[in-house]
């Protein structure tokens, strides 16, 4: 029986900027910077459009939350073969956690009769990996994170999950919510043809209220720092000279 | 008369150091680029003076980190007063020593510069300086739908795949550095910055005055910097196939190459291993494939085309005796096979760890590719070497990598000459001695054998006529295309005359 699938994709800064943190370290740059869909949920995506094509999913829906530059990521899911797209409107000073995103979708899943959730298992600019075991827990379904191979068998989702000591098998019941890792899949790239014909896909957009989410945040960002600038090595003559500066230093 | 003003174009190659770099210029190039940026420790010098090549590092005396073109251009201007070779480098991932410096001088790392200038999505171009390296420029145009679709194996700069002319496996069907540049901003050996088709033009083509871009495409460091290139772009195709198509021999897999290629299929990639390459890409990269000489072929196009493609190819390769025809559309399994296929030379050389390999590069007319190869094998044999083959046989341009054993004696020799014989070869049924990697160090006398019919022997006779024609009072009808902005700090300095226009008497008038 084909399912629904949702599919998250966040906005974020692209992974090959470099990201500076401002002044008043209340954040990072973010005007005029690159921003891209979050690595992750390309790869959600990716699994989520290869269900359609085998025909297990009746409807790929790709959802992002945020201000009104969140729509340029939801066109590119659109490109890559989402069917059509959700824009959960958000002010950008608003703050937008996990648990937020995660209330979001489960209301969601609820309006649209969603069979499975895709996420990437984080975003890379927060790092939270929360949000996937948050939507599980709202709804009470089965929860399968940082899958690295997918097999729909039946009513169930076989699933290998990379985990610290190897990798773990399981077989959940759907309907289940999973967060994709680095090797599920290789993401295929929006081409021009389909970025044009995605022009033409339906694209909603909704206001948290109407899907009756608070947003007052549960935490409070107190400082943003770089890491500690990397400073100069010292160059030494001999062993003799290096034994003595690392017993300087205490480190022998 | 035509009066040859050269004003001191100073090469890397051809002419000896008129002195080591003296003090006082390495502290005035302190002074350019800080303290930070210029370095003449051991360490940098070695890295900077060698590439991908057997040729053995040449180090140059001091190397600078130029942080914008102001800065080259300065940098430029003051080696030049003093008579010191310059060596541009780019990623030194070339693989004919293009960056060694045999008679010293001062290395120009031009990697700090490295912003994708502009995109221009809707025309199809985009502007980079010479640090940015394609999959850089790749992963930039790639939410656009674009792709710049030259490969050479490396992960190169840009500007050095201008300069070394660079192509890969989809120059069948999207053209190699050639075709593919619009516009480029250089930095003469004076200190003079200059844009070969005029400042901040990105027509698709033009008429207009001397083609100065191609002149620096594959000028390999011997015409000025190249700072900047403005790039034509293409669409990511719609959709896209691979297949492996082994054959029972190589005459049947090269025949059946020139078979697709006539049948107006358009290919994308079609390239060449021969058996030897395909057993040591089964142990390098994990591939499960019948190790004989194969094909790998990628086709592009919409899924009606690639059905009409596929069928049509799969005929081809069945009427030469093809065992198999294994296509695939996971962009994993595409992934996995050209990364096999762009890993060959680590392929090869995994196989004799410490020996040395030296890569081969003749392209010829495709008709005559079979008789070519197979004369080449038969030669490696002969010499009693090894040399597994790999090429993008739609140009008709192939590679053997020839393995060296660096402690036995005359190794060395015997690949120079194996190499010697199948560039005249090439060169016997109108091909070039190189297809894409360049003359450097080692091919010049194949330069000389190639061009022998061009004014002079020297290989910078195009520079030469190329500033006679410019400078000189009684040049001809237009002067260059490019345009000359005076470089910093401003000096009295000789302008190229731009399209200056000599009457021409009209047949039937006075």
């Amino acid at each position: 029986m084909a399912f629904r699938v949702l599919v998250g994709v966040k906005r974020v800064i692209d992974y090959a900027v470099k990201v500076r943190v401002k002044p008043d370290k209340s954040g990072v740059v973010t005007d005029g910077v690159k921003h891209s869909m979050n690595p992750f949920c390309e790869i959600a995506l990716e699994e989520a459009v290869r269900l359609k094509e085998k025909s297990l999913a009746s409807e790929v829906i790709a959802v992002s939350c945020g201000p009104q530059q969140c729509q340029e990521v939801i066109r590119t899911a659109l490109a890559i073969g989402a069917d059509r797209g959700i824009h959960v409107e958000v002010p950008a000073n608003d703050e937008l956690g996990p648990l937020q995103v995660s209330k979001v979708f489960a209301a969601l899943v609820k309006k649209e009769d969603v069979g499975l959730v895709l996420l990437g298992k984080q975003a890379i600019d927060d790092d939270c990996n929360q949000t996937g075991q948050m939507i599980a827990g709202l709804l009470d379904w089965s929860q399968g994170t940082f899958v690295s191979e997918m097999t729909v068998e039946g009513e169930t989702l076989k699933v290998v999950r990379e985990v610290d000591g190897g990798l773990e098998t399981v077989r959940l019941k759907l309907p289940s919510v999973i967060t994709a890792d680095l090797r599920l899949n290789e993401p295929r790239y929006a081409t021009l043809p389909n970025i044009m014909k995605a022009k033409k896909k339906r694209l909603d957009v909704l206001k948290i209220k109407d899907l009756g989410v608070e947003l007052s945040p549960r935490f409070q960002v107190l400082s943003i720092d770089e890491p500690p600038q990397r400073e100069a090595g010292v160059t030494v003559e001999s062993t003799a000279d290096l034994v003595k500066k690392l017993k300087e230093i205490g480190k022998i | 008369m035509l009066r040859l003003v050269r004003p001191g174009l100073h090469l890397t190659r051809g002419h000896r150091a008129l002195q080591a770099v003296p003090d006082t210029l390495a502290a005035a190039l302190d002074r350019v680029v800080g303290s930070t940026n210029v370095s003449v420790s051991d360490t940098a010098r070695w890295q900077h003076g060698q590439d991908e090549s057997i040729h053995p590092c040449c180090p140059p005396d001091v190397v600078v980190w130029p942080q914008n073109v102001e800065e080259v251009s300065t940098c430029a201007r003051l080696c030049h007063e003093q008579h010191v070779p310059m060596i541009p480098f780019g990623t030194g991932t070339g693989l004919e020593g293009g960056v060694s410096a045999p008679q010293g001088g001062v290395c120009f790392d031009l990697s700090a510069m490295a912003d994708v200038v502009i995109v221009h999505p809707e025309d199809q171009d985009a502007t980079v300086q010479s640090g940015v390296t394609r999959s850089k420029l790749n992963h930039e145009i790639a939410s656009s739908g674009l792709t710049f679709p030259v490969d050479p194996g490396a992960d190169a700069s840009l500007c050095g795949m201008v300069a070394t002319a660079a192509s890969g496996t989809n120059a069948v069907r999207y053209g190699t550095m050639r075709h593919n540049t619009l516009n480029l901003e250089v930095v003469l050996a004076d200190g003079r910055i200059m844009n070969t088709a005029g400042k901040d033009c990105r027509a698709r083509k033009s008429a207009a005055g001397y083609d100065l871009t191609s002149l620096f495409v594959g000028s390999e460091g011997t015409l000025g910097f190249i700072t900047q290139a403005t790039l034509h772009l293409h669409a990511l195709p719609e959709g896209s196939m691979v297949a492996v198509c082994p054959f029972p021999s190589v005459r049947a897999a090269v025949d059946a190459t020139v078979d697709i290629l006539h049948s107006c299929v358009p290919i994308a990639r079609i390239e060449f291993l021969d058996k030897d390459m395909m057993t040591a890409c089964q142990q390098h990269s994990g591939l499960d494939m019948i190790e004989s000489p194969t094909l790998f072929l990628e086709f592009h196009g919409s899924p009606g085309s690639l059905r009409d493609q596929v069928k049509t190819t799969e005929d081809i390769v069945k009427d030469h005796g093809g065992m198999e025809f294994n296509w695939a559309q996971e962009q994993e399994t595409k992934n996995k096979l050209w990364k096999a296929r762009h890993d060959a030379l680590y392929a090869i050389r995994s196989l004799h760890p410490g020996w040395k390999c030296y890569v081969t590069d003749v392209c010829v007319p495709i008709s005559q590719l079979p008789e070519v190869i197979l004369a080449t094998q038969d030669d490696l044999k002969a010499s009693g070497l090894i040399g597994p083959i790999v090429g993008h046989v739609g140009d008709g341009n192939f590679h053997c990598l020839v393995l060296m054993d660096p402690s036995k004696a005359g190794s060395g020799e015997a690949v120079h000459a194996f190499s010697t014989r199948l560039a005249k070869r090439a060169l016997a049924v109108g091909g070039t001695c190189t297809g894409e990697h360049g003359i450097g160090l080692g091919k010049r006398d194949l330069l000389a054998s190639e061009r022998s019919e061009s004014v002079g022997r020297r290989d910078v006779s195009a520079a030469d006529w190329w500033w006679a024609a410019a400078i000189s009072s009684d040049g001809p009808i237009m002067g260059p295309r490019g345009s000359v902005q005076k470089s910093e700090p401003q000096e009295a300095r000789e302008e190229l005359p731009e399209c200056r226009v000599r009457r021409l008497a009209v047949r039937g008038t006075a």
